[in-house]
């Protein structure tokens, strides 16, 4: 899903680095107002993972190659906000280092996999969650973070689908991405609906799984700090 | 402090060094991701490279491309596995460093109540 350059054209890439702009602002504050400075190392940490789960290929059908993310797990664990901060420094390092996803479309990849990822995912995962026992948590994360990376990958074969028909030359040849979208859509989403998302689901709901074993305090914690969005002092936590 | 606490997330830490070195499981799948291909590889599928991507995809040239060293494209399995780790290593160091970066700047302090 990381998009390279030269698939999109500078308008696409340019218009979905502008929607990240407030998009990042947004976090940047939101983390302000929730993050406190001993849970630093947790963003870090979700950060890591990010960067970390995104090196384990997995092949998928059609002779591709695909890979979980884990940014719903980071916003499960953190919030949605801090999941985005979080991808995003991933997957700036994953462009700038390794050439993981092009420089000009880091906007386009932060998009898919920074915010539209992480916000679905958790938002599936509080809509389920909030209706069932806390037991099953874990499966409320699995769908979950199932949804969030189908969507996002849905998401990025339209950046691909819609190059063609936009951008092209006086003959009608594509400048970019040259595949409508009648073949981007079915090539990402079926990859990503039977192996890839699985993956999501089995990694996320595994963590989730051990984290509440385990009685994590952050994980029980962090959560009511960032959903309610209020500061807690350090009276209150006792 | 109380020191499970601790415990718990040393063992997250961890759980990230272990994934770290498993990471070369990530190489055994072969074959690029969908729309991640290189000049040649879009030249074999539609038959010619597309202006506009021709002039974009080698906009910048990575220090450790595709998590390996430069001129390791065709190594053996062990050692590509190793650039991978490495990378891991490098990668997992930077975003670390990145992250705590960013954290300092933004978390406030537990004692402030700004």
């Amino acid at each position: 899903m990381h998009i390279p350059d030269g698939y999109l054209s500078p308008q696409t890439s340019g218009v979905l680095l502008a929607a990240m702009a407030p998009i990042w602002i947004r976090a940047s504050r939101k983390v302000k107002k929730t993050l406190q400075a001993r849970n630093v190392p947790l963003m870090a940490l979700g950060a890591a993972f990010t960067f970390t789960i995104m090196m384990f290929n997995v092949p998928l059908p059609g002779g591709t190659t695909g890979h979980a993310v884990g940014g719903t797990l980071v916003a499960i664990a953190l919030g949605p906000w801090a999941a985005t901060i979080a991808v995003t420094i991933a997957l700036v390092v994953q462009a700038i280092f390794f050439g993981d996803g092009g420089i000009l479309a880091i906007g386009a990849n932060c998009f898919n996999m920074a915010f539209v990822l992480p916000f679905v995912g958790y938002y599936v995962y509080k809509a389920i969650a909030s209706r069932t026992n806390p037991r099953h948590k874990w499966l409320a994360a699995g769908i979950g973070s199932y949804v969030g990376i189908n969507v996002a990958a849905l998401i990025a074969a339209i950046e691909f689908g819609i190059q063609p028909a936009l951008f092209h030359t006086a003959q009608g040849v594509p400048l970019y991405s040259p595949y409508p979208l009648s073949v981007t859509i079915p090539a990402m989403t079926i990859p990503h609906l039977l192996v890839a998302g699985v993956v999501e689901a089995v990694v996320t709901a595994g963590v989730v799984i051990y984290l509440q074993r385990s009685g994590e305090p952050f994980f029980n914690q962090e959560r009511k700090q960032i959903d309610t969005a209020k500061p807690v002092n350090a009276a209150a936590q006792s | 402090m109380c020191s499970g606490k601790a415990k718990g997330r040393l063992k997250l830490w961890l759980g990230l060094a272990v994934m770290i070195v498993l990471t070369p499981l990530g190489l055994l799948a072969s074959g690029t991701a969908w729309g991640e291909w290189g000049s040649d590889e879009i030249k074999s599928l539609v038959g010619f490279i597309p202006k506009g991507l021709q002039r974009f995809s080698d906009l910048w040239k990575a220090p450790l491309p595709d998590y390996s060293f430069k001129g390791w494209e065709e190594a053996p399995f062990l050692h590509s596995a190793f650039a991978y780790i490495a990378s891991a290593v490098i990668g997992v160091a930077v975003v670390l460093g990145m992250a705590y970066l960013l954290g300092r700047l933004l978390a406030k302090r537990e004692e402030s109540n700004g």
